[in-house]
C-alpha cells in the first residue's frame, strides 16, 4: 500500500508553511527517521522526518512552494515490495487535485479580498474595518495588508529609530528573533545593547526593567507569555504602577510590558489565562489589548511614548492574521479610545482582543437573520472608553459583552455594572456577559473548545436580548 | 550621556556571548574534563567546607576503555547495571516513537531526552519508595526506571480517554504520587523550592522520606532557585537539589544564567551546601553521587547540591530548531560521549554484554514500546479515537463541585 506523506505541523497553531527543500528525490529509498525535507514557517525551520520506510514514489509539492497547508499531501511513499510507479499513479488523482488546490489557493486569496467575497464559502471573509472612528487617517491613504506580528515589530522598530532610549529585553528576543518572532530583525538593526536576551527570570528582568525605566530609559519588556509574568506581578503592580504616586510625582516608570496573553491552543491550565481583568483592576497601569494589526501598531507606538507603565496584551492566534494598516510616516492611536468596528442599530456587542473574532463572526451571522449589530472594539481596558459604549447602548438598548477570560469579576461584568449605573433607563433587556467557563483551561482539544466562548453563544445571547430567541 | 566625574570614562555593559555560533567549529576546550577516578569520595558526614573543590571538578567513574575506576566505583551490582542499560534504551526508544507520533499529529508536543538518559534513570535507582521527586520536563527516566507503565505515559501524551490526567494537562507533564513524581509544572523553577518545602515538612512530621528537586541550567536564574538554596541551607532540609546542566536553555547558552561563577555547583558554596559536579553521561557516576547525596539527606545530614554536566543532543522540544543558534555538529564534539554507549561498553568490558545481545535488546525494547503504543492508541490520540470525558472538565476545580459549576455543566449539555 502506498503511504501519503503529509505536511507536518510544527505547533498546534501552525496552519501553513513553506516547503523549502527536498533532501530526497523520487526513487530514493528512505527509512523511518530519515530527514526527507525542510519546511519553514514564520516561526521556525524544521526538518521533516520519514515516518515509514519505502521508496519515494512521487513528490507532489515541489520545493520552494509557499503556503502549503498543514496535512496536505506533499509526497507519496511506496512501501517495501510495492511498485513505485504504480503507487505514484495510484495516488495521482487525489494528489493532483490537492496539489492544484494548494497551488491556487494562496493566489486566489488576495484577489478574493480585492473583489469582495467571491469565494466566501471557502476563504473566511476579511473583517471590514470602518475607519470613521479613527479620524486621524487622511483620505486616500494607502492601506497595506499586514499581519499583527509585523505590525508589532514595525511599531517597535519605528520607535527605536525615533528614540535611542527605547530598548527591548526578554527571553529569546535577540538571537532567536523572539519565541513568536515578534522581534524579527531587531537585533540586526539595533544591536545587542538595545535588543537584550535575558536570563530566565521574569521576576528578575521585570525588576531590571522597572529600574531602567526609573533611570530614564524606556524599556519594552517582552514576556514570552503573560502567564510567565505571574512571578513578575509584584514588580508590575507594586513598583511600576505605584512608584510615581508614592514618590510624590518625582519619578515613575515609562515602561511597556508586552507579550501574548490568553489561550493559544493546547497549552493547558497554566499557560492559557487572560490577564485583562487582573491588570485592569490596578490604578497606575494602562492596559491595552488590540485586535487588528492597525490597532496593534498604532497603540504600541503610543504605549512606548506614554510616560506611564503599560500592559500590552497580545494574542498568539492573532499574530498571523492580516489586516489593513494605513501606510503613514507616523501612525499613532490614542490609548483609552474604543473603536466602532461596525455601526448598527439593534444591539451593541462590546469585545476586545481575540474576543472580537467571535463577535465578528456572530455579527455576520446575525446580519443574515436581520439583526443589525453595532460592534465596539474596546481596544483599551484601562482607561476604559465607557462614553462610547454608553452612547451605543442609548441607541440600541441592548448589550452583550464577549471575552475569553474567566467569568467572575471580568471586564464584561465591569462594563455591565457601569452601564447599569449610567444608562439603566435605556436598557430594554438584561445585559449578557459572555466569558470562558469557570474552570482552569484543560489541555485536550475537545475540552479546550468547550471551555472557551463560541460564536453560537454570542448569536444566542444577541437573540435573547433582542427577544428573538 | 556624559562620563562620570571620576574620570574613568563611560561605563560599558557586559553581555556574555557563546564562543561558537552556527557555521563555526564546535569547541568544548573550555569544559575541563578530569580523568575518571581522580576525584575523591569524602565520607557522607564530611564538613562541607572541606570539599569546596568538588564544585569545580567533575566526578567520573567510567574511563575511556569502559572500565569503572576510582573511589566512586562499585555502587551497583551486575544485574543493576544491566537494568540501567535497559532503562536508558527504553527511554530512548520511547522518545523516538513519541517524537514521530508528534510529527504524525498524534500529539501536539513532545520533549525528548537524547543524551541525558543517564541522569534521571540512574538517580531513580538511588531513591526509595515514598521519596518524592519534583522534576522538570526532561526527567521521564524517573518514571521509566521506576516501573511506571509506559502505556499510562502515552495515554497522557495522547490526551485520550484513558489519560490518567483526564485531558487537563500538557503532553509529557506527567503526575504520579504513587511513583514519587510530583505534577510537572509548566512554570519554570517553582518545583525547586517546593521540593525544599516538602522535605522540611517530612522533617517536621518526623517522617523518613526525603525529596529531590530538579532544575535546568537556564532556570537557575529564577528566584525560586535562590530561595530554595536559602531555605535548604537555613533549615538543613532533607533534600537533594539537582541541576541538570545540558548547556542550552532553548537558544540561550548556559553562560547567560551562570555568569562569571565558573560552575552552577559553585552557587551552593555561599550557602554552605556540599556542592558536587558529576559526569551526567556516566550512569555509574550519577548513581554513586545520587546515592551519596540521598544518604546524607536520609541520615539527617542536610541538603546536597549536585550539578550534572551533560548535553542536550536533541531540540529543546518539537517546537524548537537548534540549527538557528548552535553548530549542527556540536553534539558530536561533546567530550563526555553518549551515556547508552558508555554503559554498553562497560558491560562488554566486564563480560556481561555483547554487541549481539545489545542488538537483540534494542529489538526487544522497541517491541515493548510499540506494544504499549498500540495499546495507548486503541484508546485514542489527540485528533482521533477516544477523548477525555467532557463531564470531567468540571470536576477537580474544587474538592467538591460548587453549585455554579454544576449549573455550568448542565448548560454545556454534558
Amino acid at each position: 500500500m502506498s503511504v501519503e506523506i503529509l505536511m507536518p505541523a510544527l505547533s498546534p497553531t501552525m496552519e501553513e508553511g513553506t516547503l523549502s527543500k527536498w533532501l530526497k528525490k523520487e526513487g530514493d529509498t528512505v527509512t523511518a527517521g530519515d530527514v526527507i525535507a525542510e519546511i519553514e514557517t514564520d516561526k521556525a525551520t524544521m526538518e521533516v522526518e520519514a515516518v515509514d520506510e519505502g521508496t519515494i514514489a512521487k513528490i507532489v509539492v515541489p520545493e520552494g512552494t509557499e503556503n502549503v497547508k498543514v496535512n496536505a499531501v506533499i509526497a507519496i511513499l511506496a512501501e517495501e515490495g510495492e511498485d513505485a510507479s504504480a503507487a505514484a499513479s495510484g495516488g495521482d488523482q487525489k494528489a493532483e487535485a490537492e496539489a492544484s488546490a494548494e497551488a491556487e489557493a494562496p493566489k486566489e486569496e488576495p484577489k478574493g479580498e480585492a473583489e469582495g467575497s467571491k469565494d466566501s464559502g471557502k476563504v473566511p471573509a476579511q473583517p471590514k474595518v470602518e475607519a470613521q472612528s479613527d479620524p486621524d487617517i487622511p483620505e486616500g491613504t494607502e492601506m497595506v495588508s499586514t499581519t499583527v506580528r509585523e505590525a508589532l515589530r514595525d511599531a517597535m522598530a519605528e520607535e527605536m529609530r525615533r528614540d535611542k532610549d527605547v530598548f527591548i529585553m526578554g527571553e529569546e528576543v535577540a538571537e532567536y528573533q523572539g519565541a513568536y518572532k515578534i522581534t524579527q530583525g531587531l537585533l540586526d538593526e539595533f544591536g545587542a545593547k538595545r535588543v537584550v536576551d535575558t536570563p530566565i527570570t521574569e521576576h528578575g528582568f521585570a525588576g531590571v526593567g522597572v529600574g531602567a525605566a526609573m533611570s530614564g530609559l524606556k524599556p519594552i519588556v517582552e514576556f514570552m507569555t503573560f502567564n510567565f509574568a505571574m512571578q513578575a506581578i509584584d514588580h508590575i503592580v507594586n513598583s511600576a504602577a505605584k512608584t510615581l504616586y508614592m514618590a510624590g510625582g518625582q519619578m515613575g516608570a515609562p515602561i511597556v510590558f508586552r507579550g501574548p496573553n490568553g489561550a493559544a491552543a493546547r497549552v493547558g491550565a497554566q499557560h492559557s489565562q487572560c490577564y485583562a481583568a487582573w491588570y485592569g483592576h490596578i490604578p497606575g497601569l494602562k492596559v491595552v489589548m488590540p485586535y487588528t494589526a492597525a490597532d496593534a501598531k498604532g497603540l504600541l507606538k503610543a504605549a512606548i511614548r506614554d510616560p506611564n507603565p503599560i500592559i500590552f496584551l497580545e494574542n498568539e492566534i492573532l499574530y498571523g492574521q492580516s489586516f489593513d494598516v494605513p501606510k503613514m510616516d507616523d501612525f499613532v492611536l490614542p490609548i483609552g479610545k474604543a473603536r466602532i468596528h461596525k455601526k448598527g442599530t439593534d444591539v451593541t456587542i462590546v469585545s476586545f482582543g481575540i474576543g472580537m473574532t467571535y463577535a465578528v463572526k456572530a455579527m455576520d451571522e446575525l446580519a443574515g437573520i436581520g439583526i443589525d449589530v453595532e460592534l465596539i472594539d474596546l481596544r483599551t481596558i484601562r482607561p476604559m472608553d465607557l462614553p462610547t459604549v454608553i452612547e451605543s447602548v442609548k441607541k440600541t438598548g441592548r448589550l452583550v459583552t464577549v471575552e475569553e477570560g474567566f467569568p467572575q469579576s471580568s471586564v464584561g461584568t465591569e462594563i455591565a455594572t457601569r452601564v447599569m449605573q449610567q444608562a439603566f433607563d435605556y436598557l430594554d433587556a438584561p445585559i449578557i456577559t459572555i466569558a470562558g467557563k469557570d474552570v482552569p483551561m484543560p489541555y485536550a482539544a475537545n475540552l479546550e473548545k468547550l471551555a472557551l466562548p463560541n460564536v453560537q453563544e454570542v448569536v444566542d445571547a444577541v437573540k435573547a436580548v433582542t427577544y428573538k430567541a | 550621556m556624559a562620563g562620570s566625574s571620576t574620570g574613568n570614562g563611560p561605563l560599558q555593559l557586559h553581555v556574555p556571548e557563546p564562543s561558537v555560533r552556527p557555521g563555526d567549529q564546535p569547541d568544548f576546550s573550555s569544559v575541563k574534563i578530569p580523568q575518571a577516578g581522580t576525584v575523591e569520595r569524602p565520607p557522607v558526614d564530611v564538613d562541607p567546607r572541606d570539599i569546596r573543590d568538588l564544585a569545580f571538578s567533575i566526578i567520573r567513574v567510567l574511563n575511556r576503555k569502559g572500565e569503572a575506576v576510582g573511589p566512586w566505583a562499585g555502587s551497583l551490582t551486575d544485574e543493576e547495571l544491566r537494568d540501567g542499560l535497559r532503562d536508558m534504551m527504553t527511554l530512548r526508544a520511547f522518545d523516538a516513537r513519541m517524537q514521530t507520533a508528534q510529527r504524525q499529529g498524534k500529539t501536539s508536543f513532545y520533549m525528548q531526552h537524547m543524551g541525558e538518559e543517564a541522569v534521571s534513570c540512574a538517580f531513580r535507582k538511588a531513591m526509595e519508595p515514598g521519596d518524592m521527586n519534583f522534576p522538570t520536563y526532561r526527567q521521564a527516566g524517573l518514571l521509566i526506571a521506576g516501573g511506571y507503565p509506559m502505556v499510562d505515559m502515552m495515554n497522557q501524551i495522547y490526551s485520550n480517554e484513558a489519560d490518567p490526567l483526564k485531558g487537563r494537562q500538557l503532553p509529557i507533564m506527567y503526575s504520579s504520587k504513587e511513583h514519587g513524581f510530583f505534577s510537572i509544572s509548566g512554570n519554570l523553577g517553582t518545583q525547586f523550592i517546593q521540593a525544599v518545602g516538602w522535605a522540611m515538612a517530612s522533617a517536621i512530621k518526623r517522617d523518613t522520606r526525603i525529596a529531590a528537586g530538579w532544575i535546568g541550567d537556564g532556570s537557575t536564574a529564577e528566584s525560586d532557585f535562590h530561595a530554595a538554596l536559602v531555605f535548604a541551607s537555613t533549615y538543613q532540609a532533607p533534600v537533594v537539589l539537582n541541576i541538570v546542566n545540558n548547556q542550552w536553555a532553548i537558544s540561550t547558552f548556559q553562560g547567560i544564567a551562570r555568569g562569571g561563577s565558573g560552575t552552577f555547583a559553585a552557587r551552593g558554596l555561599g550557602f554552605g551546601l556540599p556542592s558536587l559536579r558529576v559526569d551526567g553521561n556516566d550512569y555509574l557516576a550519577v548513581h554513586a553521587v545520587a546515592k551519596w547525596a540521598v544518604e546524607r539527606a536520609r541520615r539527617n545530614l542536610g541538603p546536597t547540591l549536585v550539578e550534572y554536566v551533560t548535553y542536550r543532543v536533541g531540540a529543546h522540544s518539537t517546537s524548537d530548531d537548534p540549527s538557528a543558534y548552535r553548530a549542527k555538529t556540536e553534539s558530536d564534539a561533546w567530550p563526555l560521549g553518549d551515556p547508552v554507549i558508555r554503559l554498553k561498553n562497560h558491560l562488554i568490558v566486564k563480560g556481561l554484554w555483547s554487541d549481539e545481545r545489545h542488538k537483540q535488546a534494542e529489538a526487544e525494547v522497541m517491541d515493548s514500546v510499540i506494544a504499549a503504543q498500540k495499546e495507548a492508541e486503541s484508546h485514542g490520540t489527540l485528533h482521533s479515537g477516544g477523548k477525555p470525558s467532557t463531564r470531567d472538565m468540571f470536576e477537580g476545580v474544587y474538592e467538591t463541585m460548587p453549585p455554579h459549576l454544576r449549573r455550568q455543566r448542565q448548560e454545556a449539555g454534558v
